[in-house]
């Protein structure tokens, strides 16, 4: 029987230490109208037959599409180093490091991630990780209301619109109020956003760039958040971030983001990683693990969890948050992807993408019919307005390979002809140019 | 160590090769950082050198016994790594499905979650189940929505959730975060009373989070009188799955009378704890609940093709952004094929042999407050050992020295100096014994020379570490 090890003469040993006949009589305690009405469950199978199973199953996926698709989810490159350090059995079959002399491989690590994304954000602090990009930002909502004590939470309509209802689920039983404020054509309405604050505000959540790719700098929108007493919420793209003007330098309280573009493959929507980062001020109201750098009683440098009087199991239901996990394989796989790449290698694969999403608007506005959605400055990302529905070109392409992108119209009223575009370092000019022919092609 | 940003070398090149032009040929500068990241400049070997000596400064499964009480820190089986590491699952874009006619393209990804779900119900004896929550309190948070979305349809005024005091942390924390006032309710004996239970029921509360085996290793054979109870003031049960590895196949909590329940796939069904993530918390419910589970569902046409379905107008909506951790998903859906039935009955019966096992040969060294049989886990308690100035966490740092990963201790907080206890069904009869030995043998030198006991770990990279000086000087950062 699978990794059950023991043999029928040691479990008899077993039972006759414990002063029980049978194993059955281990469960005497459950009732006879506790028992199973059924258990049908098919029989076991070999390693073989599980993976061939499991190999047919994966071939029924289509992965051999050229994809345009982004949506806050990029399939960036990932060094063949992160793979093999993260899959070492030191770090993946250890356990959360409640016991830090036993666990400073762990422990480092997550500080060496803490210092890694507080640089890429320009914030003070971060946690270990939480789930995704989603909850991180859902988590940073939850810290400005236990700031301010206020209940109302103003969030631009440029914030992923997957996200927007994950906010609207999780809050729908809590006496919050949410108030969206529209885009102005795919951009941000800075002036909308602003006008909104009032003394009644604990936070205003954006997004850069925004799910329609446009690139803003939100320092006065900051400020004026401040002002008021209200927390600052900026959800990042961290690839871009090695780029782009930071939350920190904008003057944020609480920056997020989801990790999957540093390091972890889409794998169809998880595991993937929610990176919180914030100011000094606001690092009690942060949940989660944190990691801090101590001495031992010698004086050797180590690391333990800390400020552990805000979680779970120390506070009940006066903890900051329920997260008992993290994600913490992930932050490493984040960790480890950032320094395989380094100080350059980040910046270049954020520069590859941007290049290749400047070509590739490029090509296809030059096709008839075919406009920038948003006008300003955007990234990896952008947004085109077909003379179509955008439904209909994609189910085309995708029928002859190309998922040319996401539609506007899945969550946006009226932009069913808008087609979101994302290009990363792998996509190639020579794919940006069947693409561009093939869209002329569907349009003609 | 050096931590990696202390032997960066600025200039020395990672691995990316390729050159794009710069960033200021596409967007203007005030929109740009100034000045660099700050991120290591490290050649590949540097780095690679740098997290292999890391890794050797850690205890995992591979290469220690994890004996951690409420953990299941189990062996997990490589191949299950092999299958999710499959391209066709790694390289699926997640939005796919919600583009026109593309849902054909993801077709086995679909099959993997529906195939999960079905197996996951039978199980449990639930009638519908959801894989988004990504992690079990994730799914406990799911739970309580899903409550509080049930009662709200109904038109119930609900204010409070039932917790015992045996619970996991978790479960109050849930609740409290949900909008919900938690009650607390006092063990009798280890297990819940239904006479304490119905104490402080009334029509106010929205439900009971339960726990069973509870966080004593104890089953809870009242389960029966206080599904009941609780019927009787329309308040629903929620079971916390944390702890299924005891009784699978022995008891289900659909049967029982359970209307709610999140699993820990990674502690029940295999995936390693990577560190403390990422796991998957899926929830299932009956019938009445189905209504209100998170969209998107995955459901089975009747041509045999799968598809997402996003139309149900009492669902608490997205607890997730797509299906949850899909990765973490298709480890359990291949280590279940791979036991089976009979494997899984087999893994339960083996769980609660080896910590029953456990407790007896220890009971003459430990005191053990509830000392009847026990499920996969137990605890004792070093309150003996303390009276010499032994405390349980000096016990647990004597373990690291002899190579073990120390139990939970201090948990639950309804024991004093409590050693709690979880052997797993995968250890081998020997550790079991050298386990049982160390422990005995610190137990005895607790008696003689506590002070040794106290010096511990001595033998690891680091000695104790002072947790309260972390705590004041919050170096949190390498700039910080």
């Amino acid at each position: 029987m699978p990794y059950v090890p023991h043999t029928e003469d040691e479990v008899r040993e077993m039972l006759a230490a414990i002063g029980v006949a049978s194993i059955g009589d281990l469960f005497a305690e459950i009732s006879a109208e506790m028992r199973p009405a059924s258990f049908d469950i098919p029989e076991g199978l070999s390693e073989m037959e599980v993976l061939a199973r499991l190999e047919a199953l994966a071939g029924k996926n289509a992965i051999d599409r050229t994809s345009f698709l982004g949506a806050g989810f990029y399939d960036h490159y990932i060094p063949a180093a992160v793979d093999a350090l993260t899959m070492r059995g030191e770090f993946y079959t250890a356990y959360t490091p409640y016991q830090p002399e036993a666990s400073q491989g762990t422990l480092q690590a997550i500080f060496e991630y803490q210092t890694a994304v507080t640089r890429l954000l320009g914030m003070e602090c971060a946690n270990a990780s939480v789930y995704d990009g989603g909850t991180a930002l859902y988590e940073a909502l939850m810290m400005a209301v236990r700031k301010t004590r206020r209940r109302k939470i103003i969030v631009s309509e440029g914030l992923n619109p997957i996200y927007r209802v994950m906010l609207g689920s999780y809050t729908s039983n809590l006496d919050l109020e949410l108030v969206t404020v529209p885009h102005l054509d795919g951009q941000t309405d800075l002036a909308g956003l602003t006008a909104a604050l009032d003394d009644d505000t604990a936070a205003v959540l954006v997004q850069n760039p925004n799910f329609f790719g446009a690139i803003n700098d939100f320092t006065d929108l900051f400020a004026a958040a401040r002002a008021r007493g209200a927390v600052a919420v900026i959800s990042a793209y961290p690839v871009l971030q090695a780029l782009l003007k930071t939350p920190g330098e904008m003057g944020a309280a609480v920056a997020v983001a989801e990790g999957q573009s540093l390091g972890l493959p889409l794998s169809f929507g998880g595991p993937y990683l929610g990176i919180m980062t914030c100011t000094k001020e606001m690092i009690r109201q942060m949940p989660g693990r944190i990691v801090g750098r101590t001495v031992d009683d010698e004086g050797r440098t180590g690391y333990v969890l800390t400020l552990q009087a805000r979680e779970q199991h120390i506070r009940r239901q006066k903890a900051t948050s329920n997260i008992c996990s993290n994600q913490s394989l992930c932050a490493l796989r984040a960790l480890v992807h950032m320094c395989a790449l380094g100080e350059l290698g980040l910046k270049r694969a954020a520069r590859l993408s941007v290049e290749r999403a400047h070509l590739c608007a490029e090509r296809l506005t030059a096709i008839p019919g075919v406009s920038m959605l948003t006008k300003g400055p955007f990234g990896n990302e952008f947004a085109v307005n077909l003379p179509v529905n955008a439904f209909t070109v994609i189910a085309r392409l995708t029928e002859r390979g190309f998922v040319p992108g996401f539609p506007l119209g899945r969550y946006y009223e009226g932009l069913e002809n808008g087609l979101l575009v994302a290009c990363t370092e792998k996509t190639s000019e020579e794919q940006i140019g069947i693409f561009a022919e093939m869209l002329r092609g569907v349009l003609r | 160590m050096k931590t990696i940003f202390d032997t960066s070398v600025a200039g020395r090149e990672g691995c990316w090769p390729c050159e794009g032009k710069s960033e200021e040929a596409f967007i203007p500068s005030d929109l740009l950082r100034r000045g660099d990241i700050g991120l290591p400049s490290a050649s590949e070997l540097d780095v690679v050198r740098h997290f292999t000596r890391l890794s050797q400064r850690n205890f995992g499964v591979d290469g220690n016994f994890y004996p951690l009480g409420s953990c299941t820190m189990k062996y997990n089986p490589k191949f299950t790594e092999v299958a999710a590491a499959l391209p066709g699952f790694t390289r699926l874009h997640p939005v796919l499905p919600q583009l026109q006619g593309a849902g054909g393209q993801c077709q086995g990804a679909l099959e993997v979650m529906h195939e999960t779900e079905r197996l996951l119900c039978e199980i449990t004896g639930m009638h519908a189940f959801t894989l988004h929550p990504m992690a079990g309190a994730h799914g406990e948070l799911t739970g309580v929505m899903l409550m509080a979305a049930y009662h709200k349809d109904k038109g119930n005024r609900k204010t409070k959730i039932i917790v015992p005091d045996s619970a996991h942390g978790t479960n109050p924390a849930s609740a409290a975060i949900a909008g919900y006032t938690v009650v607390s309710v006092e063990s009798v004996d280890g297990i819940v009373d239904p006479a304490a239970l119905a104490a402080v029921l009334d029509d106010e509360v929205a439900g009971m989070m339960m726990t069973c085996p509870n966080t004593l290793g104890l089953f809870e054979k009242n389960l029966p009188e206080i599904v009941r109870l609780l019927r009787e003031v329309d308040a629903l049960l929620y079971y916390d799955g944390a702890n299924l590895n005891a009784v699978m196949g022995k008891m289900r909590v659909g049967d029982v009378g359970f209307d709610i329940v999140h699993l820990n796939l990674h502690k029940t069904f295999a995936t390693p704890h990577g560190g403390g993530g990422p796991g998957s918390g899926p929830v299932g419910v009956c019938e009445k609940l189905e209504p209100f589970l998170p969209i998107s569902r995955v459901v089975k046409l009747e041509d045999g093709q799968f598809f997402l379905d996003y139309d149900y107008p009492k669902s608490i909506g997205y607890v997730a952004p797509f299906y949850g951790n899909f990765g973490v998903v298709l480890k359990a859906y291949a280590y279940i094929l791979r036991l089976g039935r009979a494997g899984l009955i087999r893994a339960t019966e083996n769980a609660v042999l080896a910590a029953n096992y456990m407790r007896k040969r220890l009971e003459k060294h430990f005191e053990i407050p509830f000392n009847r049989i026990c499920m996969h886990e137990f605890v004792a308690s070093a309150a003996e050992q303390a009276k010499t100035g032994v405390r349980a966490l000096d016990i647990a740092k004597a373990l690291l020295d002899k190579g073990y990963h120390a139990p939970t201790v201090y948990f639950p907080l309804i024991v004093p100096e409590s050693i709690m206890i979880e052997p797993t069904e995968t250890e081998n009869k020997e550790t079991l014994d050298q386990f049982i030995d160390a422990l005995i043998s610190i137990a005895e030198l607790a008696a003689t020379d506590p002070a040794a006991v106290q010096a511990a770990p001595r033998t690891l990279p680091v000695s104790r570490l002072d947790e309260t000086r972390a705590a004041r000087a919050m170096e949190l950062t390498d700039d910080l």
